[in-house]
């Protein structure tokens, strides 16, 4: 296949359970050697997703392509070029991590030879050298994840998908296996899913935000903060007669404004606002000047870059109820 | 094939692995032993009769014992989902499995094999209903490792699993019990099916093959119910 056809090409993606709707008409393409990070609230279709990609479950309407083959006409070449990490790294507890690689090795095939190759090589990749000899019941919940990690790689896939390969992991060692993704990252093509945003941020050289089984958004880290999301600006006024109501008057007049938020201040000796921009230009100096025209004393004004978050929060938590299935509330 | 045998290979070593094997084979030959050595002390008598009427009824507890774990277990921890993005197919996992069980179970057929030895020495076994018996057994066997195995493709409880899986053995094997309650037609059918009639036929040292042919469709149809179970995950 050439370089030019993307490695996975989804479209028009939906997958039922009985009534419950988890991916509706999702579409995207991965082309090699790309990252992408798979973002969305729990229960919103990450993980179905990835299980059709890697054949586990059968799609309910769509056409799935990995590496140039169907998911439904030939899911064992697609399991060959793929490998994968389930969610929680799901592993034979009684094993030894040098048989898992090993069983793992056999089951794909590979000769003595490859597979020895192949285990030293994810071994060292992962650093799992002291705990070769070690049951998996015994690992740590890191090792574990590396253990996983090791298992997916063990045949130098084309495509790596990873479901959500940092939970539970402490900061260090959330650091280490992103570094380990980044450095796969740069010749493979990686999926990784995650609701940890700085997680994207980190690792991801594009994202998709998922909600409710439909894509939401789809782009670069940084596009996706830029022009969806705007910017925001915080304005710290001394308080005066008419407070919030005559300050939102007097910015509200200002063009390119979407909307003004009143904070919290200590004690009521400041009027703090978070003022909404659409990210078109800067509206500094039109709040500097509306502020001065009305006679308020501008104590502070800042500008905050949105964040993935805050486009993530907005493009997830739009309709009301909170996404998804799960109760367990957004990083 | 060549992953069939790797499925095989990790299964029973897993065996190994866990009390769990050595507990029921334990458990198995003293019961078995005790069969054995009862007739020849007590009633001072070589033969296998009391072994072989007693054995298919062990084996609705040790078979569900061993099957249990299969799928169910993997189901629960989420294993399943690893073992089946590899490169396998559905059929190569089922078949794997039930190979590394029935392996365990001929396991412990053939350590009973010593103790038909010592009893042949000290008096005229006769061989026939021995092997026939064996074979008997080996049929039985797998019918009901097949029948566990479906069960346990059923649920992710391994509890569940066996015991689904011992009733339904148990039926299996007593239906012939049932006969005396029922009509003459319905009787002969529900007799026709029960396995006790067949595996009698085989401890008799007559091997028929409409004997070989029962064990071996009620062992392929728990190989396709454990078949479709775990293909309907892609469904659902």
């Amino acid at each position: 296949m050439s370089d030019a056809q993307p490695m996975i090409e989804v479209s028009g993606l939906s997958k039922s359970y009985g009534h419950i709707r988890a991916l509706d008409g999702v579409g995207f393409e991965v082309p090699r050697g790309e990252v992408l990070g798979f973002l969305g609230p729990n229960g919103a279709g990450k993980t179905t997703t990835m299980k059709i990609l890697t054949c586990f479950i059968a799609p309910t309407e769509g056409q799935v392509k990995v590496a140039g083959h169907d998911v439904g006409q030939n899911p064992l070449e697609v399991r060959r070029k793929v490998g994968y990490l389930p969610e929680n790294a799901p592993l034979y507890r009684d094993m030894r991590v040098g048989e898992y690689l090993d069983f793992v090795g056999r089951v794909r095939g590979m000769e003595p030879e490859a597979r020895r190759r192949g285990a030293a090589r994810v071994v060292d990749h992962c650093g799992l050298g002291d705990v070769i000899d070690q049951e998996i019941r015994t690992l740590s919940k890191g090792f574990r994840q590396r253990a996983g990690l090791a298992q997916a790689m063990i045949h130098d896939p084309e495509i790596l998908i990873l479901d959500e390969p940092t939970s539970g992991l402490d900061p260090n060692q959330i650091a280490e296996i992103r570094e380990l993704i980044r450095e796969i990252g740069r010749e493979r093509t990686v999926i990784l899913s995650t609701h940890h945003l700085t997680e994207v941020q980190a690792v991801a050289g594009r994202v998709l935000i998922i909600n409710r089984g439909r894509l939401v958004a789809d782009g670069r880290p940084g596009e996706i903060g830029g022009d969806r999301g705007g910017a925001v600006y915080r304005v710290v006024l001394r308080p005066m007669d008419g407070g919030f109501a005559a300050a939102a008057e007097a910015f509200a007049a200002i063009p390119g404004t979407r909307g003004f938020e009143e904070e919290p201040a200590v004690g009521g000796k400041e009027l703090v606002l978070t003022l909404r921009g659409d990210g078109s230009s800067d509206l500094r100096a039109a709040i500097f000047e509306a502020a001065v025209a009305r006679g308020f004393t501008l104590l502070e004004l800042g500008l905050k870059k949105v964040d993935l978050e805050a486009v993530f929060r907005r493009l997830t938590m739009e309709g009301g109820e909170p996404p998804g299935r799960s109760t367990e509330e957004v990083k | 094939m060549r992953t069939t045998l790797v499925i095989w290979r990790r299964e029973f070593t897993a065996y190994f692995n866990s009390p769990v094997a050595y507990f029921v084979i334990t458990i198995f030959l003293v019961l078995v032993g005790v069969m054995f050595f009862v007739p020849f002390f007590a009633q001072d008598r070589v033969t296998m009769r009391e072994f072989f009427g007693l054995a298919p009824f062990l084996f609705v507890f040790f078979a569900p014992a061993i099957t249990m774990r299969l799928f169910a277990e993997e189901k629960r921890t989420g294993t399943l989902e690893m073992l089946i993005t590899l490169p396998v197919r559905d059929g190569e996992v089922v078949v794997g499995k039930f190979l590394a069980a029935l392996s365990l179970l001929l396991v412990a057929i053939a350590l009973t094999l010593p103790y038909a030895f010592t009893i042949a020495r000290f008096g005229d076994l006769d061989f026939g209903p021995v092997i026939g018996g064996y074979l008997g057994l080996l049929m039985l066997g797998a019918a009901f490792v097949a029948v566990g195995l479906a069960a346990s493709s059923f649920t992710e409880n391994q509890i569940v699993a066996f015991v689904v899986a011992m009733f339904a053995s148990m039926l299996l094997l007593m239906l012939d019990r049932f006969v005396v309650f029922l009509p003459d037609g319905l009787g002969a059918v529900v007799e026709y099916f029960s396995f006790s009639t067949h595996f009698r036929d085989a401890a008799r040292g007559v091997l028929d093959s409409r004997d070989v042919i029962f064990f071996l469709s009620f062992t392929l149809l728990g190989l396709f119910l454990a078949f479709r179970s775990l293909e309907s995950r892609r469904w659902r």
